[in-house]
């Protein structure tokens, strides 16, 4: 364009050229550096942002044969249906409470391990306990799935026998809708606590020693010189792993609600299903391409949102903490 | 030091000291028992196992369910192939390519870092979501039941390439590259000669986190690998015996036939003592990269 137009000023046609040949110096010496990045770019470019603009599918009444861009556009329609429904609130209800309620306990939960094996002196005793700590995390979630069936089937369960064994009377776990938001949430704890408490706990590890010992020297008690010197410096990391579970708020575990409720049960949907789920199921087993297109818009859309909101509020509140 | 412990030794101390060693002994407990228990089940006679439950130790100890696994034309010996290939292979390519472009983002004469750099985050913040990536590989891409549909998308995460670039930063100075290439030597050279072999750590960490995933890997694989595949990956594999296993004994138990000759229940716990034995026995090997790995890389990018 500019070298047809004529009436371009010479100042700014040599700024031009400048401002090019210092882009072409500086791509040159970055050359080498960017083919060491071609295939992560290639993988990117496939796997995360090719797949994006199919969010089409989500105003479409989808059929595989038309494919993305030949199904008939039908506007927002699906969006309607799914929210008159009332099935997205209840999704979305569900994923966040669940996510509220992972956040708090584990965090909780994590700090008092990470605090105490800080307490306890015992070398032998905190390195055995950490390798079992962290052995959940280390199995995948299908197993996670058979050992709750193990722990809470009917017929032969271990929680019925131990509540047999004390003269109770036996429970029907999997047609119980009102116990299993206590069960997954145990359960993610059991396959997490290990793993979250050793990042803490290396955030202890780097603690100020002279401060330690100065409080203690000064006579402060053990408790004193937790809730002051301890927990605060747990601060930081506690924020930046907040922060960042904030953001997937609207992300369910897909993995730990399939495994452990399984696909078709139900009875239990109205309490366990999540976001993910909901769309896995809506996808692969109804074939309902549209509809589980249409959820899954609502929530990269609100989750995008959800985590610029909270990094912008955190960036005017206290900027070390901000994410990007 | 030693002095201040003896004599600072209050009594809301040894309280909580002592509530730590219950309490953390509790949990540790409660981690471990389900696989002891999933262990001795897997010895135990099915019908023991039906009728009286589960124990730590074996009432009736026997092999059997095991025999059933891998008499015959065994599928868990083609699982294990499919699983170790997937692994190995995506460890391997996969690693390379995380230390490679964790190496260059961490460069600061690479003036386009934080643009590549927002290029990766990007995808962690925003996603199209499972239904344009399952049509992407499924009727772009042509992978159904192409065991390429599991090796490719777990290859690289934007997580481990931060985590990468937060290593060598803060463990390989700057100088050793500016050093090579002053010699001459490019930066994929510098990277392939001096850093690869100098991250030692990091890449055993990430390594373990790369294998891990594939070793635990079944969504993918549920999701595009059917029945028509001979040879599933051992998760996959331990998904539908589970799933099979509850199908198989719904359609027997309106028939007459005795349930419980057939050693399901065993079978499963098995298969899972099989799936999960070979991560358990490198556990202890590889545990301390885990945690110096989870306790170095941090969170921040």
């Amino acid at each position: 364009m500019e070298s047809r137009d004529g009436a371009v000023p010479i100042g700014k046609k040599k700024e031009k050229k400048r401002s090019f040949r210092k882009w072409k110096t500086s791509m040159k010496k970055d050359m080498p550096f960017l083919i060491m990045c071609i295939p992560t770019i290639i993988f990117f470019l496939i796997f995360a942002y090719l797949p994006m603009p199919g969010i089409y599918v989500a105003f479409t009444n989808f059929n595989y044969n038309g494919g993305i861009f030949g199904s008939p556009f039908v506007g927002l329609d699906n969006l309607k249906f799914i929210t008159l429904s009332g099935k997205l609130g209840g999704l979305i209800r569900n994923t966040v409470l669940y996510n509220l309620a992972f956040l708090v306990t584990s965090h909780v939960i994590q700090i008092t391990i990470a605090i105490l094996l800080n307490e306890v002196r015992n070398k032998k005793f905190r390195k055995l306990s950490q390798s079992f700590l962290i052995l959940p995390n280390f199995i995948s979630y299908v197993l996670v799935g058979l050992f709750g069936f193990a722990i809470f089937n009917s017929t032969n369960g271990i929680l019925n026998a131990v509540l047999e064994r004390f003269g109770n009377e036996g429970v029907q776990v999997y047609s119980n809708p009102g116990v299993w938001p206590f069960i997954l949430v145990f359960v993610n704890l059991w396959k997490g606590a290990g793993y979250g408490s050793i990042v803490y706990f290396a955030a202890l590890m780097g603690m100020d020693r002279e401060m330690l010992e100065a409080a203690q020297v000064d006579g402060a008690s053990t408790i004193q010189r937790i809730r002051y010197i301890t927990l605060p410096s747990l601060k930081p990391t506690m924020i930046i792993l907040i922060l960042l579970s904030i953001g997937g708020i609207l992300r369910g575990n897909f993995d730990l609600f399939y495994n452990m409720v399984g696909s078709s049960n139900v009875i239990l949907h109205n309490s366990t299903d999540v976001l993910e789920t909901y769309i896995f199921r809506a996808m692969t087993n109804n074939f309902q391409f549209s509809t589980a297109a249409a959820v899954s818009f609502v929530q990269s859309i609100f989750g995008f949102i959800l985590v610029l909101t909270t990094n912008t509020i955190v960036k005017k509140v206290e900027p070390d903490y901000a994410l990007f | 030091m030693k002095k201040n412990k003896k004599i600072k030794e209050d009594l809301s101390g040894r309280m909580i000291r002592i509530a730590g060693y219950l309490f953390i002994s509790f949990l540790a407990l409660s981690c471990l028992l389900p696989f002891l228990i999933m262990v001795a089940s897997s010895f135990e006679t099915e019908k023991v196992l039906v009728l009286e439950g589960y124990h730590l130790i074996p009432q009736k100890f026997t092999t059997y369910a095991y025999e059933v696994i891998l008499q015959g034309n065994s599928e868990i010996v083609g699982s294990y192939v499919v699983t170790i290939l997937l692994t190995v292979t995506g460890t391997g390519i996969g690693l390379f390519i995380t230390a490679m472009t964790g190496y260059v983002l961490q460069r600061p004469d690479f003036q386009r870092r934080n643009k590549v750099s927002l290029f990766l985050f990007f995808t962690t913040l925003f996603s199209g979501g499972l239904v344009p990536f399952y049509l992407l590989m499924t009727r772009y891409l042509h992978l159904k039941n192409n065991y390429l549909a599991v090796l490719l998308p777990a290859l690289i995460s934007a997580w481990n390439i931060i985590m990468m670039k937060n290593f060598i930063r803060t463990s390989i100075p700057h100088s050793v590259s500016e050093a090579a290439e002053i010699d001459g030597a490019s930066p994929f050279v510098t990277f392939i000669r001096l850093i690869f072999p100098m991250s030692k750590p990091a890449l055993a960490t990430i390594g373990l986190f790369i294998a891990l995933g594939y070793w635990n890997e079944w969504y993918n694989s549920m999701l595009f690998l059917d029945s028509s595949v001979e040879f599933r990956p051992l998760q996959l594999l331990l998904y539908n015996l589970i799933n099979r296993a509850e199908y198989l004994k719904n359609s027997l138990a309106g028939k007459n036939i005795q349930v419980q000759d057939l050693p399901l229940e065993t079978v499963k716990m098995a298969t899972a003592v099989l799936a999960t034995g070979p991560i358990v026995m490198a556990y202890p090997l590889v545990q301390k990269y885990f945690i110096s790995g989870i306790t170095v890389g941090s969170v921040k990018g």
